[in-house]
């Protein structure tokens, strides 16, 4: 149980005290506030159809799934609905009259959600439409009109009722609240007093936990406001992670130090999801199809991890020791994740049925460097073909001290056989899962060599 | 006002979508007490239930009842037809997924979680999970396989000059209606029953409810204002949630309400049918079809449901576009341990289709033609022209002339109009340059049969009242689930009494006001639905009419422009209204349609199932990574006959949204069953639908210039299932790229995910290497 949860609703103060901890805001628009034009699709964050607007206390505003968004996330902050999108007289926001007149909505189920993920696009001043809807799902209208309506909208002032949630939290009183620590030392005490206390992030995947596996959550510490967990501090050696850096922000900040990784971070989950989840979290959960760590396990990535006022620092690569067994200690938690600085040769390749918001059949990611027509290193990890995220290591030493060319890239596609034994899962088959593998060694030197190996880029 | 009509008005509820206001079943406020519902689903897909566990259910937290079969009053049947489906399973288990009790609980989650407490131990017996199961089991519907043929193909295939066989595996498709499915029951005073429910069937919803409690149906009223989503999988598949709140209400007397959790949903309810076709083919040197033998397998799941006339349709869109000589067709239907498989837009007609628009591309890749050529020489001939005249070229497979088609001349419109020609030589030559690349190109054609293949089903109701101050409250028996009937409809409406489209206020679908419905189905609403309105609609206006004729002493009286012209004079609308009231004339009338001249033997195979067709083609290119399978629609034109369009925008609607939808299960829509028969895609975090950034590229939608040769409403066809077919030009263009990677026909089976375009590139390239 929770008390005293302090927000914004639609622009009013809204107290909630005596709920449990894994009650959702979906659950709790809907059954208590009835705000029933918040939709449940899917109940696990793939649809859409839950969308809200959160303005946390920087003032920045974020589309997420209210399905799985626990009511003590939202301490501190303020929630726009759909009934909140449109003006206090009821003025139709801009992307609601485009939707109208560009006939961008058929049974309507999904359109409340995608509303708010256009208004959310809108207020930012974004217009990559299809990215900002990957997390919203149509089954009626096959997108066309919608993307019409979102463009036309693009154009037009934001009302001024969008704006007002940022001044109005800086006035807002918000008290402590136990399970959800502001600082880094208030966690680390925090968990060291109750080291069974499950961690929830973002709650993209804990969010599950209580909509779909239906547990009683035990302890829970809400730690996705701790402050300095949330910086990316860029130094002359490492880029610093905060665990609670959510995959939006990683997103934006690796455009300019590894692009290729920033275009894998566009495929993760949606937008909606994105903003929710952290980088620490897709770690720490310790799954072997997250995208975030092959990634990073290729950029050599170290992680700090405490318990109490100890710190220690791993190798990412060993802090995953088995499938849902990771080198983490009673008490400990993850701080930081470290990227050596590097020039970029990161190559990050992610398969899946869907481009967009679907679950990796495989994600390799390749940081080769070639100096002279020679492999000098190379650090290759996939995602989705073992039991955990690991490197290739056999693949890498067939590589190294090599010319960089078809015949060693052919050897290093035998070696991989010898580094994993996927298994076949209703994504896809092990076979497709290796013959791919060895073909994305192939991509990456293809691509090398200019030829055109992206199906992304090829226009009509 | 004339000209509502034709007109591309939004649709109705569009305010309501886009601010949340719009309430489906989920948001209906229900009074203080109303009790929530869930399943407790079978482990085992097929076996005897030896113990069924529910001390720990009883024992949750806000449960209020347990129920099993045993606990429900009389015969709960859920079944459309065959009363096969107890709403709970009575003994016996037939798949994964099967409800075998019911909780009953305070809240939505209480239920949920105490469902999840339940024992159900079975006796559990080998499965029959797959076609091969089925057919080594012989364990079928309907005895042995329909039959049907025209002319002696076995004779023909055998003097055809040139001859080939091939088979495709086609899969199922999950509907994924954003809405799940949802229902909520109200007691009655009298003892009768209200039932909301997300249904495309509110009379069987009705039939069904009145069935298990022993009501007559007079004393249950089912309300449906709108669906967040239909497909076909709300023609029968929400009676076991409206039932099950039924009977909840009965036993406790207190309003119920279910929906099922989306993982619930995709394991409990029906998708649709995956095929396996067989065809073996007769053909001359220019690709000229002489004979073709179709074997359809149709894999049923564990009831009947609809799959009888699924593979009825099926059969009778074996022929697509193309006249065929000879032809037989042989259609098995099977039953399995698995959901039973229900319909799904397109009902059978999308499977059928697609075994001979493969049959076409593999006849043109043996002849080394173009695939668009041999099509061409295979398209029904124009209605009208010399060789339709001669009805003898002109019947499908089962003896109805083909009168209307279009399909020449709208292939020839669209091939120029999207420069399929040149775009083919460029994908050669752009092949030609790149490696892991690869591009393609296919236009495919579409004419799908409009009726309910049951007669009977051709038949509508429509309730209109005109009111004192001029505002018309319109009722009818088709339901909204996001194709605009209602504001076609309403379109109909304000047209005949030559008003403002917003003088028409268009209310719920309701069993009390129009009886004995037949589904929304079959593409069938506007058509059956539109007609009996304006048969209401005329009713009234003749009695007004008559009256202001008289009254005025005018000559004529004429609705238009939002007025009633009497002789020279002008009244308002309203005024009109007002003056037939005060002079004792109704304004209210009950209108009714059936449509004419169709007639169908189905046991033989003969007669004239459809009133007419529509006609449709697109053309699509696509881009493939041969080292991964990945790929990416670039370019779609489609052009597609609506006759004369009722709502153009709504038209186009339906075929944009049709044709992603038939992409998408020819392509990352994959349904997984393990070796037990659990379905292993059953949330959208494994089943993948198309998603934004999916839809093409470039994406033309143009509509046929057509007016229907039938005499359906101001001359517009039915436009809910064709352009899925349209998908179909995804599946060939993808099948088209893989021709860059070697000799032999790919032979890609459905849904074309990744993996299998991958490996069917890998096996092309093996082919090469050999010596």
């Amino acid at each position: 149980m929770s008390d005293g949860i302090v927000f914004l609703l639609n622009g009013e103060t809204e107290r909630v005290a005596d709920v449990p901890a894994s009650r959702t805001l979906l659950d709790w628009l809907r059954e208590e506030k009835r705000l029933t034009g918040t939709k449940e699709g899917c109940n696990e964050g793939d649809c859409g159809a839950c969308t809200v607007l959160v303005t946390d206390r920087n003032g920045e505003t974020r589309a997420h799934n209210a399905c799985i968004l626990f009511l003590p996330q939202l301490h501190g902050k303020a929630v726009r609905t759909i009934e909140g999108i449109s003006g206090p007289d009821g003025a139709l926001h801009p992307v609601q009259a485009a939707l109208i007149a560009r006939h961008g909505s058929q049974c309507g189920f999904c359109t409340p959600g995608i509303a708010v993920s256009l208004a959310a696009a809108h207020l930012a001043g974004d217009r990559d439409h299809d990215r900002v809807l990957a997390g919203n799902l149509c089954r009626c209208t096959g997108y066309a009109p919608i993307i019409r309506a979102a463009e036309d909208a693009a154009a037009a002032p934001v009302p001024a009722w969008m704006t007002k949630d940022g001044a109005r939290l800086a006035s807002l009183d918000v008290p402590p609240l136990a399970i959800a620590p502001r600082s880094v030392d208030e966690l680390a005490v925090s968990l060291g007093n109750d080291p069974d206390a499950v961690l929830i992030a973002g709650a993209t995947d804990v969010g599950l936990w209580a909509t779909k596996q239906l547990r009683d959550l035990p302890d829970v510490i809400f730690i996705g406001d701790v402050a300095e967990l949330r910086e990316i501090r860029v130094r002359a050696d490492t880029i610093r992670l905060g665990a609670m850096v959510t995959i939006s922000r990683l997103r934006e900040a690796m455009e300019t130090y590894h692009p290729h990784f920033a275009a894998l971070l566009r495929r993760f989950g949606s937008e909606q999801v994105r903003n929710a989840g952290t980088i620490g979290g897709n770690i720490a959960n310790g799954s072997p199809i997250g995208d975030g760590a092959p990634a990073l396990i290729a950029l050599g990535a170290e992680l700090i991890l405490r318990r109490k006022n100890k710190r220690r620092r791993i190798a990412l690569e060993d802090f995953f020791i088995d499938y849902g067994r990771q080198d983490l200690r009673s008490g400990e938690f993850l701080e930081w994740i470290l990227i050596p600085r590097q020039p970029d040769t990161l190559r990050c390749y992610k398969i899946s049925k869907r481009f967009d918001q679907d679950i990796s059949a495989l994600c390799g990611c390749f940081n080769i460097t070639v100096e002279d027509g020679c492999v000098t290193a190379a650090r290759i990890a996939f995602g989705g073909m073992a039991a955990t995220v690991k490197r290739a290591r056999a693949t890498e030493a067939a590589l190294v001290g090599q010319p960089w060319s078809e015949a060693t890239i052919r050897r290093g596609q035998a070696a991989l056989a010898g580094d994993f034994t996927p298994i076949s899962d209703m994504r896809a088959s092990a076979g497709y899962r290796l013959k791919v593998a060895e073909n994305l060694l192939m991509r990456c030197f293809l691509e090398s060599r200019g030829e055109a190996v992206n199906v992304l880029e090829v226009r009509p | 006002m004339s000209g509502v009509v034709h007109k591309s008005l939004p649709h109705d509820s569009a305010p309501l979508h886009v601010t949340g206001r719009a309430q489906y079943v989920d948001d209906i406020p229900a009074p203080a007490g109303t009790l929530h519902l869930a399943f407790g689903l079978s482990p085992a897909a097929r076996g005897t239930i030896l113990k069924t566990d529910l001390a720990r259910v009883h024992a949750a937290p806000g449960v209020v009842a347990v129920l099993t079969a045993g606990d429900l009053p009389g015969d709960c049947d859920v079944s459309p037809a065959a009363h096969d489906e107890p709403l709970l399973a009575d003994g016996r288990v037939h798949y994964i997924g099967q409800p075998v009790f019911l909780v009953i609980a305070e809240s939505h989650l209480a239920a949920r979680r105490a469902a999840r407490l339940g024992r159900v131990e079975v006796a559990g017996e080998r499965p029959i999970l797959t076609i091969d199961d089925a057919l080594a089991a012989d364990s079928r519907f309907e005895g042995g396989p329909v039959i049907w043929e025209r002319g002696d193909a076995g004779a023909a295939l055998l003097q055809a000059p040139r001859r080939l066989q091939g088979t495709i595996e086609i899969g199922g498709q999950e509907h994924f209606y954003l809405e799940g499915q949802a229902a909520l029951a109200m007691p009655l005073d009298d003892g009768g029953m209200l039932v909301h429910a997300s249904t495309q069937h509110p009379s069987e919803i009705q039939h069904k409810v009145a069935h298990a409690l022993d009501l007559p149906m007079a004393m249950v009223r089912c309300e449906v204002r709108r669906m967040g989503g239909g497909f076909g999988g709300k023609e029968s598949q929400g009676n076991a949630l409206a039932v099950a709140c039924a009977v909840a209400a009965r036993l406790t007397g207190r309003p119920c309400r279910m929906r099922y959790d989306r993982d619930d949903d995709m394991t409990i309810t029906g998708k649709r049918h995956d095929f396996r076709i067989v065809y073996d083919a007769g053909f001359d040197e220019e690709g000229r079809i002489l004979a073709v033998d179709f074997v359809q397998y149709a894999r049923c799941g564990w009831s009947q449901d609809l799959s009888l006339p699924v593979a009825d349709r099926a059969m009778l869109h074996a022929d697509n576009a193309y006249y065929l000589p000879a032809v037989r067709i042989e259609s098995h239907r099977l039953r399995t341990n698995t959901q039973s498989a229900t319909a799904f837009r397109g009902f059978g007609g999308p499977q059928g289709i697609l075994g001979i628009e493969r049959m076409m591309d593999h006849v043109a890749h043996e002849l080394g033609l173009d695939p668009l050529l041999v099509r061409e020489r295979n398209l029904y001939a124009s209605g009208g022209s010399t060789a339709a005249r001669s009805k003898q070229t002109q019947l499908t497979p089962y003896y109805q002339p083909v009168e209307d088609s279009v399909i020449r001349e709208l292939v020839a419109e669209l091939a120029e109009r999207a420069g399929y020609r040149a775009r083919r030589a460029a994908v050669d030559a752009w092949n030609a340059r790149h490696a892991v690349l690869k591009r393609g190109i296919a236009l495919t054609p579409v004419k799908f049969g409009i009726s309910f293949t049951l007669t009977h089903l051709n038949q509508a109701g429509a309730l209109v009242h005109v009111y004192q101050d001029g505002s018309i409250r319109l009722n009818h028996g088709g339901t909204e689930m996001g194709q605009g009937l209602f504001r076609k409809v309403a379109q109909v409406a304000a047209e005949r009494f030559g008003v403002r489209a917003d003088r028409v206020r268009i209310t719920a679908t309701d069993t009390g006001k129009v009886p004995n419905t037949s589904a929304t189905a079959a593409s069938s609403g506007s058509d059956l639905n539109g007609m009996a309105v304006r048969a209401a609609c005329d009713k009234i206006r003749a009695r007004m009419e008559d009256f202001l004729k008289g009254y005025h002493q005018a000559g004529t009286v004429e609705f238009r422009d939002d007025v009633v012209h009497v002789g020279g004079a002008v009244l308002p609308f309203a005024e009109a209204a007002r003056l037939c009231h005060e002079n004792r004339v109704s304004l209210s009338a009950t209108g009714f349609y059936k449509t004419p001249e169709i007639s169908w033997d189905r046991a033989r195979g003969r007669g004239r199932p459809f009133y007419y067709f529509a006609y449709g083609a697109a053309v699509s290119e696509v881009v493939l990574d041969t080292l991964t399978g990945e790929n990416r629609i670039l370019r779609v034109d489609i052009l597609h006959d609506v006759g004369k369009s009722l709502n153009p925008a709504l038209d186009i609607g339906q075929i944009e949204g049709g044709f992603v939808q038939g992409a998408g299960w020819l392509t990352t829509e994959e349904l997984v069953w393990d070796e037990n028969g659990r379905l292993m895609t059953h949330a959208p975090s494994t089943y993948k639908i198309p998603a934004c950034g999916d839809r093409p590229d470039l994406f033309d939608v143009a509509l046929f210039d057509n007016a229907n040769r039938a005499e359906t409403i101001y001359r517009s066809k039915a436009v809910g299932e064709p352009p899925l077919m349209l998908g179909i030009s995804v599946f060939l263009a993808l099948s088209d790229a893989l021709r860059a990677c070697g000799k032999a026909y790919p032979a890609l089976d459905a849904p074309a995910t990744p993996e299998r375009l991958m490996q069917a590139a890998a096996r092309l390239r093996e082919v090469i290497d050999e010596p």
